[in-house]
This record gives C-alpha cells, sequence and structure tokens, in this order.
C-alpha cells in the first residue's frame, strides 16, 4: 500500500471515529444493550471481504478460512439485528390512555 | 466509471446508513428507524459485494450456501435466545465476529503477501492477534456468563507475566514476520499466540467485571474489522470498524468509570486480591429482618418507592413479578421508579433490558446520576439483588476495595428493605454495611418468590385467601 493510501485511510478512520464518538456519546444508558447489539451487527462488516475471498476463491486453503468466515459473518450480522430489533420493541412509553377494564379485573380478586 | 468504482460508490451509501444507524439510536423512540437503516446499509453493501470482479460460478454457489448456514444459525439465535441469557449472546456475537476477522486476515496474508507493504505486514499481523484474541476471549466470557465457566476470578501466582510472556511473544511475531513475510509458520503462530491471550486474558476476570470486558472486546473486534480494512483498502471496513470501537471503548470507559477503576486494574487487577479484606471483616455488627408482611404493609402506605434490581434479579428471572409489585403499588396511589447504576447486571444497559421485557415504561427507569438526590426524599426502597452498588462503605471507607465507586445512595431513604438469599457476602466477598444500617430490614429468600408474595401482599389477595 503506498503512503498515499494510508493517509486517506487514516482520514477517514479519524473522522469516522470521531462520528461515532459524538453519537454514541448522546445515546443514553438506556439503550446501552442495544447499542451493543447493534455495533455486533456492523462489525460483521468483515462479511464483504469474505465474500469477495469465498467468491474468488484462488485457493483451497483460501475457500475454507473464507467459508467459516462467511458462514461466522452471517450468524453475527442477521443474529445481531434481529435481535436488535427485538430488543427496541419492548422498550415502550408509559401508556397515557387509562386501562377501560380496570374495574372488573378488581371484581376477580 | 468502472465497476469497482460504483461499488464504492455503493459502500458510501452503506456508510452513511451505518452513521445515520448509530445517530437515530440516541432516542428509544427513534432507534428502531436506526436498526432499519443498519440493515439497508448492510443489504445495499452485500448486492454490490457480490458484483466483484472476479467471483466465479461456483463462487456463487458457496457464497449462497455459506449465508444460507450463518443465517440458520443466525436466525434462531436472535429470536430465541431469551432476554436474560443476552450478555452471553452479545459475547458469543462478538467471538463469531472475531473469528471471520482473523482468518479472513489470515486468508488475505497468504494470498497477498508479494503485494503487501512493511506496513501492511505489520498491521496485518496485529489484526489477527486481535481478532483471534477476541475469538477466545469472547467465548471464555460467553462460558464465564452462562456459568459454564466458573464465575469467580481465576488467579494463580505469576498470572501477570504469564500473560505479558504471551502478549510479548506475540509482538516479537508480528516484528519478525514483518521482515520474514515469505516464512509459513509465522502468521498461523501469531493466531495461535492470539487464541492463547484471548483465554489468559479472561481466566482473571471475574463476574462482576463482565461489562467492562464486553464492551472492550467489542472495541477489539471494531478494530480489528477496522485494521483489515487498513491492509484491504476498503473504506467500508474502517468506517464501520471505527463506529465499532468508538462504541466498544466509550461503554468501556463508562463502565469502568462507574467503577472507579482504570482498563489496566480491570484486565490486570483482578478482583482476587479482595478476598483476604472481605473475610477479615466479617463482624459488622447485628442486622434486623423483616417479614414479606411487614414490608408490604410499609410499602403500601408510602408514597414513594424506589426499587433498585440488579444481577440477582436477572438470575432469579424476577422481572415480570417486579412489575407486577410496581403495577400493585401503583394502583394504591405509590409512587414507583427504579433506580438503575451502570454496572448493575452483566453488561451495560441489562437491568434496562430485562425491565422493558417486563413492560416497565422507561420513563420510570432512571440511572444514577438522575435519582440519587430523590433518595432522601424516598420512603421505601426494596433492594433486589444488588449488593456492591448501594454499599455506602465505597463513600467513606478508604479500605474497602470499592472506595471511590460511585454508588445509589439508598441508606438516605427513610426505610431499606434488602432482598437477599441470606447474609453471605456478595461476589466480591465484601461486607455491606448497608446491610447493618439501622434503617435497613433484611427479608431473606429468593428474589422471584418474595416479590411475588409481596405483590399478593399488597393486592390484599393472600389476606383474602386466608380468611
Amino acid at each position: 500500500m503506498s503512503s498515499d493510501v494510508i493517509i486517506t485511510s487514516l482520514f477517514i478512520f479519524m473522522l469516522a471515529a470521531f462520528v461515532g464518538f459524538e453519537s454514541i456519546r448522546r445515546i443514553p444508558k438506556l439503550l446501552h444493550t442495544p447499542l451493543m447489539a447493534l455495533t455486533n451487527a456492523l462489525s460483521a462488516i468483515a462479511l464483504i471481504i469474505s465474500i469477495v475471498i469465498l467468491g474468488q476463491g484462488h485457493t483451497t486453503y483460501a475457500q475454507v478460512l473464507g467459508f467459516i468466515a462467511v458462514v461466522a459473518s452471517t450468524i453475527n450480522l442477521v443474529g445481531g439485528f434481529i435481535i436488535t430489533d427485538r430488543m427496541l420493541k419492548m422498550f415502550k412509553p408509559r401508556e397515557r390512555a387509562p386501562k377501560p377494564a380496570a374495574g372488573s379485573e378488581d371484581g376477580v380478586a | 466509471m468502472d465497476r469497482m468504482n460504483w461499488i464504492e460508490l455503493a459502500y458510501l451509501i452503506a456508510a452513511l446508513g451505518f452513521a445515520l444507524s448509530l445517530k437515530w439510536m440516541s432516542q428509544a423512540s427513534t432507534a428502531r428507524r436506526g436498526v432499519l437503516a443498519g440493515e439497508v446499509g448492510f443489504g445495499i453493501a452485500i448486492v454490490a459485494t457480490l458484483f466483484w470482479p472476479g467471483i466465479t460460478g461456483e463462487g456463487f454457489i458457496l457464497i449462497a450456501v455459506a449465508m444460507l448456514i450463518g443465517s440458520a444459525i443466525g436466525v434462531p439465535l436472535g429470536l430465541l435466545v431469551p432476554m436474560t441469557a443476552m450478555p452471553q449472546r452479545i459475547a458469543l456475537s462478538h467471538a463469531f465476529g472475531g473469528l471471520a476477522a482473523g482468518l479472513i486476515g489470515i486468508a488475505h496474508f497468504f494470498l497477498e503477501r508479494e503485494h503487501f507493504s512493511k506496513f501492511d505486514l505489520g498491521v496485518i499481523g496485529i489484526e489477527i492477534a486481535l481478532g483471534m484474541l477476541v475469538f477466545t476471549g469472547s467465548l471464555m466470557a460467553a462460558g464465564k456468563l452462562q456459568e459454564w465457566l466458573p464465575q469467580r476470578p481465576i488467579v494463580y501466582p505469576g498470572q501477570n507475566i504469564v500473560n505479558a510472556a504471551v502478549l510479548a511473544g506475540a509482538v516479537g511475531l508480528v516484528i519478525y514476520q514483518i521482515y520474514n513475510p515469505d516464512q509459513n509458520w509465522a502468521v498461523p503462530a501469531i493466531a495461535a499466540l492470539g487464541l492463547l491471550f484471548g483465554v489468559f486474558l479472561i481466566i482473571p476476570i471475574g463476574g462482576a467485571d463482565m461489562p467492562t470486558v464486553i464492551a472492550l472486546l467489542n472495541a477489539y473486534a471494531g478494530l480489528s474489522a477496522a485494521a483489515l480494512g487498513f491492509v484491504l483498502d476498503s473504506k467500508l471496513l474502517i468506517v464501520a470498524g471505527a463506529l465499532d470501537g468508538a462504541s466498544g471503548l466509550i461503554l468501556a470507559i463508562i463502565m469502568c468509570r462507574a467503577m472507579n477503576r482504570s482498563f489496566s486494574n480491570v484486565l490486570f487487577g483482578a478482583f482476587g486480591a479482595t478476598d483476604a479484606v472481605g473475610e477479615g471483616a466479617q463482624e459488622q455488627g447485628t442486622y434486623r429482618s423483616a417479614s414479606v408482611d411487614e414490608a408490604a404493609d410499609l410499602m403500601k402506605i408510602a408514597s414513594s418507592v424506589v426499587i433498585v434490581p440488579g444481577y440477582g434479579m436477572a438470575v432469579a428471572q424476577a422481572q415480570h413479578k417486579v412489575r407486577e409489585l410496581a403495577d400493585a403499588l401503583e394502583k394504591e396511589g405509590v409512587d414507583v421508579r427504579f433506580a438503575i447504576h451502570p454496572v448493575a447486571g452483566r453488561m451495560p444497559g441489562h437491568m434496562n433490558v430485562l425491565l422493558a421485557e417486563a413492560n416497565v415504561p422507561y420513563e420510570q427507569l432512571l440511572d444514577m446520576d438522575e435519582i440519587n438526590s430523590d433518595f432522601a426524599q424516598t420512603d421505601v426502597v426494596l433492594v433486589l439483588g444488588a449488593n456492591d452498588v448501594v454499599n455506602p462503605a465505597a463513600r467513606h471507607d478508604k479500605s474497602s476495595p470499592i472506595f471511590g465507586m460511585p454508588i445509589l445512595d439508598v441508606d438516605k431513604a427513610q426505610t431499606i428493605f434488602v432482598v437477599k438469599r441470606s447474609m453471605r457476602a456478595g461476589f466480591a466477598g465484601i461486607e455491606n454495611e448497608l446491610f447493618f444500617n439501622e434503617k435497613t430490614q433484611m427479608v431473606f429468600g429468593d428474589a422471584k418468590s418474595v416479590v411475588a408474595e409481596l405483590t399478593s401482599e399488597v393486592t390484599g389477595q393472600r389476606d383474602a385467601i386466608g380468611l
């Protein structure tokens, strides 16, 4: 890799890390577990390179490693997004409307 | 524009999706939109990658098969894992991420090493070591959280020296490999040392330190993806890796601050050293205990109750019962809130997820900073399976291992009920002076059944049956 490319990459890394810090700093503690699950899914980004290495199949060795890597990162990707959404679905604000059948419940008790 | 330019352009849109997804995560109301943005970004990236030059027909079939296998495992893992098992689920998923990054690093090294500069060789060496470390480290963490491995820190004499030696070996090999890229053994050896280091790093870490460690492994996984991006000149990998790394690092810092400890202290200090202190300070005086009836009566007539959940609530899977108790108290006109310490549980935000699962509205879940000033005006505090995070010794006892750790000031409330199985010292072996406070009353029993009894007592059901 030439020095030019390295410098460009460092620029991108620095700016992305800055964007990451600034947006994540604002995420409330309430959502930290979903955040971890989400970034988990994002860290499956190695999938795109795994796909290329598996797809080009230059050597059997690379194919085997690529295959395992595609499986592993797909697990991460699919599972990560599903579980994040599952968790977020549970976070609900307080219901303002009064519960309609509250009176009858008391009667049973 | 050639084909690669179009692919890169698609990756640019994907990167925007990732950035937006983090931005929208900043509020509960927009968070699900954030997930969607991430999914769309990923979808675009994957489709674009399929147009990469040089992918063969056989390659497409293999890709499809591998992705199907991955989905067949990933979908059930996403849908079926219970919320109480979330910490180990997250740790396991870090393990897969680390494995993929490490293996791809190795494959790429052997395919392209003739074209590598010294910088590339150095970065890929670090990347492989990091990926493998994340793999075994996360597996170990998941094993401890699932209790397949003992949760207690395992320490032995000379541990730090052994760990330092493995680390030095890995660093030495990375340097060796920079100057001898034609050696076939060096990179597999780096991978092996990475695997070993991951195990050694987690062995001395106890359950209470897991939130920091999981966050840190998250950061390492991100850094290894970014390192791979540097070697492959893939801007998307750099961006996603940087976002992931930043997230893990911020969470780890928050966790460390919440425990008043440094990274190195968490990673190399282990809590084992505090055992002696805990055992020496057994006799702290007498404690009072209360029956469920007494506790329920007092909570019923209180105007404000704060519930402090801890890992014990997760272990007992008591979150649904806790919510029923909160509902019953609210019906009696009591103001009920939850006080969440940042390191309560085994991962950042653990308690929030469990209580959200039990349908507790998130306005009722308050951070330590939000609620601490309110304890003085609180009538009753109910401590459920939390221990160190409510120990007042952290404020004043300089000899205490947890001195300086920010805690929930529950001792300022009028009355404190602590639900606990027995008077046994907590996980870290530290005696909790809150239990011996004259305003504190212990309610002995399993968190789930005690809370259920409290609820029926508050609603009056138990009396009705008894009569």
